[in-house]
């Protein structure tokens, strides 16, 4: 990893460690206050523990012009960003987080294009629904390995992630910790549950732990949604479509909703942040990825209301477009986040405990 | 910009934004009055040495917030009285005590939030309540409470002159983006801190040893609305010679380097000069009652310079500071690193290490293992400097505040030749003479501010309106 971004890095920390005033904001600072001196393992972890609240950028007496000039959240997103490419599997592919804008767009219109032309020049004879326009059997081909590749390229990202920070074995009681915390998003609540200060200077707000959570649970509504469409499938014989009153519709369409609302609300909130506070070169990826994330909820719900319509026939690879694009960058968008933060909440668990155990000695 | 030539009602000025310009601030709009605020710094620098801190100093009957336990009046007062060794006014050090307890929820109401003590702060969690995020959130949690209740305020606006005729404050000169602009407003709060950043007047003061102090706040507090009240004839009070020091890193900043610079490695050292000599007890007493001596301890040294020199066995003692030791495997490569006469600190940690006794040491207590027939003696935690690597910090002093101030009534109005001015009032630094005559209590510099800050507030609004 590039050592410039850890360096500086670490000699916020070191004042940071020197102060503590911000350790009631998040896990970040009672973390780095365990330490004296920071190995890279270190560093990457409390980045990746860094919910990016920007509650201590604007907290801090040493901010710029100040000749300390911290910018913890600014320090910590470009190891953090730095840190995902180093960890990304195949690694020649995670140069992709420096383009992750224009590899969306790419990735998007190819999805796109292959899409339709299948849609079109490989259009069943017969079937049902959606399968009218493309037979079920290669909606697996495609959609299984573009699902699997990546959860396998995550899997091994996380675990190259784990061995840099020097995670040891996991309890359940680390899952139950890191699980609670994500439920409850304690690290964007500012320690007061006033929420965080991203869109508007130094105001608290619990907008964007709102929307995140909607984002986050639309998101798992709509997986399980797909899980429950398979098990239908497979188990039970039926196929889709599936009415309104179906289990896969019933998760499906509040799914799709709050991830609509959500990450459109993290999309607005992210054009009235401060730029100065994140990775300027991470800005356009990030934003791509909220936008297919709304694209695939969007067009998927639209695609629902149109069942049946002429329309459907554009709106079906469309959707399966966002949804393909989405599926490919996974392992190398802002997406590992998920998977890295659940793994950095799990190791500091673990340290935590670690800590207590040898305090109690 | 309101109350700006006279065209424009303006009930209340306030000069400064740090806690008790923003409290007295608060308080006159919530009564009703047109506020404007004046501060000398631009934005990213309001609230001057507030920025710094961290707690206040709390009164209360029972466990209160964050505050366990109690700390009654009499506690209260008692400590106070301790460290300023009887150098206060009974009448406001008490009515400043007992009205720290109120502020705990007023703190609350205006967007203040409270937090357990900090780590490596365990001595304060009875007395203290700190505050979530530090000084600067508490700078900006109250600048939005006081913009949403419609203060105005201008940043980059040093005030340079109050004409003060008959008794009354007729006019503010301040100087704003190159140009003079006049106020007029009906009453006038001073919270703009003490003098400390203004070097020239430190020299005065001190002599000329003084342009060699580091200064721990902010560079805009130099003083300028107290020398211009002090020449017009308003009465002050504290000794002008006297600040508040202590020894931090002498690598700090010239300005504002805040509490990262600090060091808490001397009971664990010892402290020499530039020519390798030692100069006091460096284990006296336990640290946090020690730890204001040593900014004048090494203020009378030559050059104001001195050096703590530990080994690696102390290196994990104290609280890190923001910049790493100077580090070397020998005493003789550390004296070169550090600019030291090689002989001279070698002599010197040699004659220290064959005065160490046996006996047990122990760094939170005082352990009583003190070297034998040494002069200087080190009291406490005396144990021989001999296992590598070797560790050194620069020491300068760093001036944390000064005494001199206004003297005020006890409801913060302004007097000269004894008898109040009408309508000027003054709180927080500026005025804290009045109560703390030397010596410093942990936290009680945000609470003198909370409590004037609130009184100066209402009494210039109740004046104006
Ligand atoms: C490192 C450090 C840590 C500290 N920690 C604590 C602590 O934890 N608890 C505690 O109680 N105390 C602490 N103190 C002391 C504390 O900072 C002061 O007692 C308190 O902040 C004083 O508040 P104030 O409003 O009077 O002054 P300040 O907060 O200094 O505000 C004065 C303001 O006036 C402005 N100003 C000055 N001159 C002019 C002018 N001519 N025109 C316009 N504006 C002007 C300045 O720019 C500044 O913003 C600490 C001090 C330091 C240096
Ligand atoms: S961000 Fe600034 S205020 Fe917060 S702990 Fe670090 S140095 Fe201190
Ligand atoms: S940005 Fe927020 S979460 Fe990240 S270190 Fe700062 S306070 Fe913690």
């Amino acid at each position: 990893m590039p050592s410039d971004a850890i360096t500086e890095a670490r000699r916020q920390i070191q004042i940071c460690n020197a102060c503590r005033y911000c350790e009631g904001y998040c896990s970040v600072f009672p973390a780095i206050q365990m330490h004296r001196n920071f190995a890279e393992g270190d560093i990457v972890q409390f980045a990746n523990l860094c919910h990016d609240c920007r509650g201590c950028y604007h907290a801090c007496q040493y901010i710029a012009p100040h000749e300390f000039d911290i910018n913890v959240p600014r320090a910590l997103a470009s190891v953090r960003q730095q840190s995902w490419k180093a960890h990304a599997w195949p690694s020649c592919v995670g140069q992709l987080f420096d383009r992750s804008a224009l590899a969306f767009s790419s990735v998007m219109v190819v999805s796109l294009a292959i899409l339709f032309w299948l849609t079109t020049a490989m259009r069943p004879a017969s079937g049902e629904g959606f399968y009218s326009f493309m037979s079920h059997s290669l909606m697996v081909a495609i959609f299984v390995p573009s699902f699997l590749l990546p959860l396998i390229a995550v899997g091994i990202s996380v675990r190259r992630y784990w061995k840099a920070v020097g995670g040891g074995s996991i309890r359940w009681q680390y899952i139950a910790k890191a699980v609670n915390s994500l439920a409850r998003m304690d690290n964007l609540s500012g320690g007061h549950g006033e929420g965080c200060n991203f869109e508007d200077g130094d105001r608290f707000s619990n907008a964007r732990r709102w929307l995140h959570q909607a984002t986050l649970a639309g998101f798992l509504l709509c997986f399980a949604s797909t899980c429950s469409g398979t098990l239908l499938h497979y188990g039970f014989g039926m196929e889709a479509p599936y009415g309104f009153l179906s289990v896969p519709k019933l998760l499906g369409v509040p799914g799709g909703i709050l991830l609509c609302i959500g990450t459109a609300g993290l999309a607005w909130l992210k054009t009235k942040a401060d730029p100065n506070l994140g990775v300027a070169s991470a800005w356009g990826g990030e934003m791509a990825f909220i936008l297919v994330l709304f694209g695939t909820s969007a067009t998927g719900l639209i695609l629902f209301a149109a069942t049946g319509e002429p329309a459907v026939q554009f709106l079906l690879p469309l959707h399966l477009g966002f949804v393909l694009t989405f599926f490919l960058m996974i392992p190398y968008s802002k997406m590992v986040h998920g998977f890295h933060r659940l793994a950095a909440l799990l190791r500091n668990a673990e340290m935590m405990s670690e800590d207590s155990s040898l305090r109690s000695h | 910009m309101p109350g700006s030539g006279s065209n424009k009602a303006l009930d209340v000025l306030v000069i400064g934004s740090g806690n008790a310009a923003l409290t007295a601030a608060i308080s006159a709009r919530e009564i009703g009055a047109e506020v404007l605020v004046l501060e000398a710094a631009p934005e990213v620098y309001r609230g001057g040495n507030t920025r710094h801190t961290r707690n206040f100093r709390c009164m209360h009957a029972g466990p209160t917030g964050v505050l366990p336990g109690e700390y009654g009046e009499n506690e209260y007062f008692g400590d106070l009285q301790r460290v300023t060794k009887g150098n206060t006014d009974e009448a406001l050090a008490r009515l400043t005590i007992r009205s720290s307890e109120e502020c705990y929820g007023w703190m609350q109401d205006h967007g203040i939030r409270f937090q357990p003590p900090l780590s490596g702060t365990l001595s304060l969690s009875r007395t203290n309540a700190f505050f979530l995020g530090g000084g600067r959130a508490l700078v900006n949690a109250y600048c939005r409470t006081a913009a949403n209740l419609g203060v105005q305020f201008v940043y980059g606006a040093l005030v340079r002159h109050l004409e003060l005729k008959d008794r009354r404050i007729l006019r503010v000169d301040a100087e704003i983006e190159g140009e003079t602009k006049s106020f007029f407003p009906r009453s006038v709060v001073a919270a703009s801190g003490g003098f400390q950043a203004n070097i020239d007047w430190m020299v005065d003061a001190w002599g000329p040893a003084a342009r060699n102090f580091l200064v721990r706040g902010s560079p805009y507090n130099r003083g300028i609305v107290l020398r211009n009240l002090i020449d017009q004839g308003v009465d002050t009070v504290g000794d002008p010679a006297q600040c508040h020091a202590v020894a931090i890193d002498g690598r700090a900043p010239k300005f504002d380097g805040g509490i990262v610079t600090r060091l808490d490695c001397i009971p664990f050292s010892i402290v020499v000069n530039k020519h390798g000599v030692r100069f006091h007890d460096e284990g006296e007493d336990l640290w946090p009652k020690r730890y204001a001596i040593w900014g004048r301890l090494v203020a009378a040294q030559p050059d104001q310079i001195g050096f703590a020199i530990f080994d690696s066995r102390s290196i994990e003692l104290f609280m890190p500071s923001a910049y790493p030791p100077v580090e070397a495997k020998s005493v003789e490569v550390l004296a070169m690193r550090l600019g030291l006469s090689k002989e001279a600190l070698v002599a010197t940690v040699e004659e220290f290490n064959n005065t160490c006794r046996p006996g047990t040491f122990r760094p939170t207590e005082l352990d009583g293992l003190a070297t034998e027939k040494l002069n200087p003696p080190k009291s406490n935690w005396a144990r021989p400097i001999s296992n590598p690597p070797f560790f050194g910090y620069e020491l300068r002093p760093g001036v944390t505040f000064t005494y001199l101030g206004l003297c005020v009534s006890a409801s913060a109005q302004v007097r000269a030749k004894g008898s109040p001015i009408e309508n000027l009032w003054a709180a927080g630094e500026i005025m804290a003479g009045s109560i703390l005559g030397e010596g410093y209590l942990a936290g009680f510099g945000m609470t003198i501010g909370t409590v004037f800050g609130r009184i100066a507030g209402c009494e210039a609004a109740a004046h104006a309106l």
